[in-house]
């Protein structure tokens, strides 16, 4: 006897037809935008390059014509900065987002965020503290900086809002972490006011922007990036035996304190990284995961590689949309804001989050 | 009604063998007044600690009258008020210190009954005006003014009493969801705030340098160019609301019982809230309209009062004496913390507001008596 289904029974993520299909659209889709976004980026920006004068300092640098004395200003423009600000946002993006998954299945919170969660926030101030207390420049040394702050902000509020009360429940912990940013925040301004020079040398980085990097930046993040994706990709079996709840967890043979310190090592590492990178980004975490599971569904050995495709799509998109939409550039924490915060709302609406 | 609902019987007229029943009619310390047809209880421990908050809020006060980057003694500041100093001191006190001071007092006290007020209504230690994103809207619209041109001494206030009250709206409706729920409204509040805090980000890229300085200024929360034009119409403001507040007062507790039962017991609950919304929202948009932002007071006030009191629930008097104190001190930590540089008070309190909210959703962890 065949069972007929109502459309409107089905989650959203089963209206598309099979699973392989699904995923096979995604991950196309997410392919074809992710490369014609990079190229875009290339071309979009201040300056006014026009488009053959991109197009030509592109095919001498790929022909290897380009040695590192002989640039004019414009293939300057477009090797060293466009270049890697494009790389950038595909890197904080990857970070962003699988930080984003890993921390929703870890604490099993639909609200989970790096940036609502005030990991983010945790990253700044310690490198705000550290340029002002212990003259460490923006650089090389300020990764590991904000990695240490993600660090102690992640623990702390995973510590604070899991325990007594109301303890785990999405609010608790978004409430914990907005509240620990808060104090942070405060913190940092004040120490910014006390000291104009530490203000100019977090203030092109502290609105969460990817103006102006360079492959200095890259290659200060990447190893970071690298081994907490590692640690992430190694997970997905396990967050999906968590994501049943902790005793479900043990009975399949997953070990759930293992999971949860290696998931924190990940998402410490690649938070950091990408706030060290472009400073504060919020919602990135946030949207991403959300997306993802209307589309393809809960489980985590899909979620976690297409979160990497995903999120840097949607970091490229709003770099780019920073750089057309204003005269001054707007930067890409203001337009993840702008996207993500209407999300959140409707997802508070929404029967994903119960007990609200 | 006041009257059959009120406390019936004295303890005057009570024999020895009622004294169990007295102990559940009134906690310790706490005693009836009568005048004619109307009653009341006080509680000698409230009045005393309402007492001691006056007491320390007007102590930190004078400190601040009489420290600061002029030096003068505690004796010219009390010849300046008499008028008999010469015209630098009187001006410098009078003019510049005098105002700033009253308007903490009052500020801190006005934040405070509003607060009150939203965590009565909400029935949550966490409802305040700057957590459903009245502070965040507020900027916006001081900004929004600043951005389409329109100049002149009303202009800010105007903009921004009109944008936090455009935002609480939003925020309410938003989590309006066949009925406001405690903790949705917080969240939406916090979406709310963050969306409007990019959309400030990027209103102060679009803004002249010069406005987007000054009007920057003004989003710290800074008291410290407070004049007496700043100091009339909070007090007038005051003078207005706090009777009624007061009024409304014993249907407010009546309320915190639920809906329901306020009902039942024959309070107009719409108009009541109303009203009393309307009143903490009017005190917070003055305050801010005059000095900018001033996160946490209205958040950290009442609470801290209701600890100290040991009250049943939140307090108007004790929570406008803490909310006093409260911001005369930070005031004075803004001032003395770093010598040369005056922070804008905003920052402080964003700090001990920060740190507060830390420790109650720490002692919520511990204790399990205490309601989330």
């Amino acid at each position: 006897m065949s069972v007929q289904i109502a459309q409107h029974e089905l989650q959203p993520h089963q209206r598309l037809g099979s699973p392989g299909r699904r995923r096979l659209l995604v991950i196309v889709l997410g392919l074809i935008l992710l490369a014609s976004l990079s190229w875009i980026s290339l071309f979009i920006g201040s300056g006014g390059i026009p488009a053959h004068r991109v197009l030509s300092a592109l095919s001498s640098w790929a022909a290897g014509d380009l040695p590192q004395g002989a640039r004019d200003t414009t293939e300057l423009l477009i090797l060293e900065r466009r270049i890697p600000r494009t790389v950038l946002a595909i890197l904080v993006g990857a970070g962003l987002g699988a930080a984003g998954v890993v921390m929703q299945a870890m604490t099993r919170n639909p609200l989970a965020d790096p940036g609502l969660l005030g990991v983010n926030a945790g990253a700044y101030s310690a490198v705000v503290f550290g340029s002002a207390f212990m003259g460490v420049t923006i650089g090389a040394a300020h990764v590991w900086l904000a990695v240490a702050g993600a660090l102690v902000v992640a623990v702390t509020v995973y510590l604070i809002g899991t325990s007594g009360v109301m303890g785990g429940s999405p609010a608790k912990l978004v409430l914990t972490g907005v509240a620990i940013g808060a104090l942070l925040s405060g913190i940092s301004f004040a120490v910014t006011l006390l000291q104009p020079e530490v203000f100019d040398r977090v203030r092109f980085w502290s609105a969460g922007s990817l103006q102006g990097r360079s492959f200095d930046e890259v290659s200060a993040t990447l190893p970071f990036l690298i081994v907490g994706l590692l640690i992430a990709l190694l997970l997905p079996r396990a967050l999906n035996a968590l994501s049943l709840g902790d005793d479900a967890a043990v009975a399949l043979g997953a070990r759930p304190g293992l999971t949860r310190l290696a998931g924190l090592v990940a998402v410490t590492l690649l938070c950091g990284a990408a706030t060290a990178a472009a400073g504060p980004l919020s919602f990135i975490g946030l949207m991403v995961p959300h997306a993802l599971r209307m589309l393809i569904g809960p489980d985590h050995r899909w979620l976690i590689p297409l979160s990497l495709l995903a999120a840097p799509v949607l970091v490229l998109c709003a770099d780019i949309l920073g750089r057309v939409v204003v005269a001054a550039e707007l930067p890409a924490g203001v337009v993840t804001a702008f996207l993500g915060a209407p999300v959140l709302i409707w997802l508070i609406r929404s029967r994903a989050v119960k007990n609200l | 009604m006041t009257a059959t609902f009120s406390v019936a019987t004295p303890p005057d007229q009570m024999d020895g063998a009622d004294s169990q029943n007295r102990a559940t009619l009134f906690r310790r310390g706490v005693r009836p007044v009568r005048i004619g047809r109307f009653s009341t209880t006080f509680s000698i421990r409230t009045l005393l600690v309402t007492f001691v908050l006056l007491l320390a809020a007007l102590a930190v006060a004078w400190w601040n009258m009489i420290s600061g980057s002029a030096s003068l003694t505690a004796a010219d500041t009390v010849q300046a008020l008499l008028g008999a100093a010469d015209e630098g001191t009187s001006r410098v006190v009078l003019e510049w210190r005098a105002p700033r001071v009253v308007f903490t007092l009052l500020g801190g006290a006005a934040l405070a009954l509003a607060g009150a007020v939203f965590q009565s209504q909400t029935r949550n230690p966490l409802g305040s005006p700057d957590i459903i994103g009245f502070s965040t809207g507020a900027y916006t619209g001081a900004l929004l003014v600043a951005a389409s041109g329109i100049s002149g001494l009303w202009a800010t206030p105007a903009g921004a009493v009109a944008g936090g009250v455009g935002t609480g709206l939003i925020v309410y409706l938003l989590a309006w969801k066949r009925g406001v729920s405690g903790m949705r409204i917080i969240i939406v509040g916090i979406g709310v705030s963050i969306f409007l805090g990019s959309l400030n980000t990027y209103l102060i890229t679009v803004l002249e340098l010069e406005t987007a300085m000054s009007v920057a200024t003004w989003g710290a929360g800074s008291v410290n160019d407070i004049s007496w034009v700043h100091v009339v119409p909070l007090l007038a403001m005051m003078f207005l609301t706090l009777p009624v507040m007061l009024a409304l007062s014993r249907d407010m507790r009546l309320m915190e019982m639920g809906d329901d039962a306020a009902a039942g017991l024959g309070i107009k609950l719409e108009r009541v809230r109303l009203v009393q919304f309307l009143c903490g929202i009017l005190l917070v948009a003055i305050v801010t309209a005059a000095a900018g932002p001033i996160a946490f007071i209205a958040l950290v006030a009442p609470q801290l009062a209701l600890r100290l009191t040991g009250a049943p629930s939140v307090q108007l008097i004790p929570a406008a004496a803490m909310g006093a104190l409260l911001l005369t001190t930070s005031d004075a930590i803004a001032r003395a913390a770093i010598i040369p540089v005056s922070l804008p008070v905003g920052v402080v309190t964003l700090i001990l507001g920060g740190g507060y909210l830390v420790w109650l959703l720490l002692s919520m962890g511990r204790s399990r008596k205490a309601k989330p």
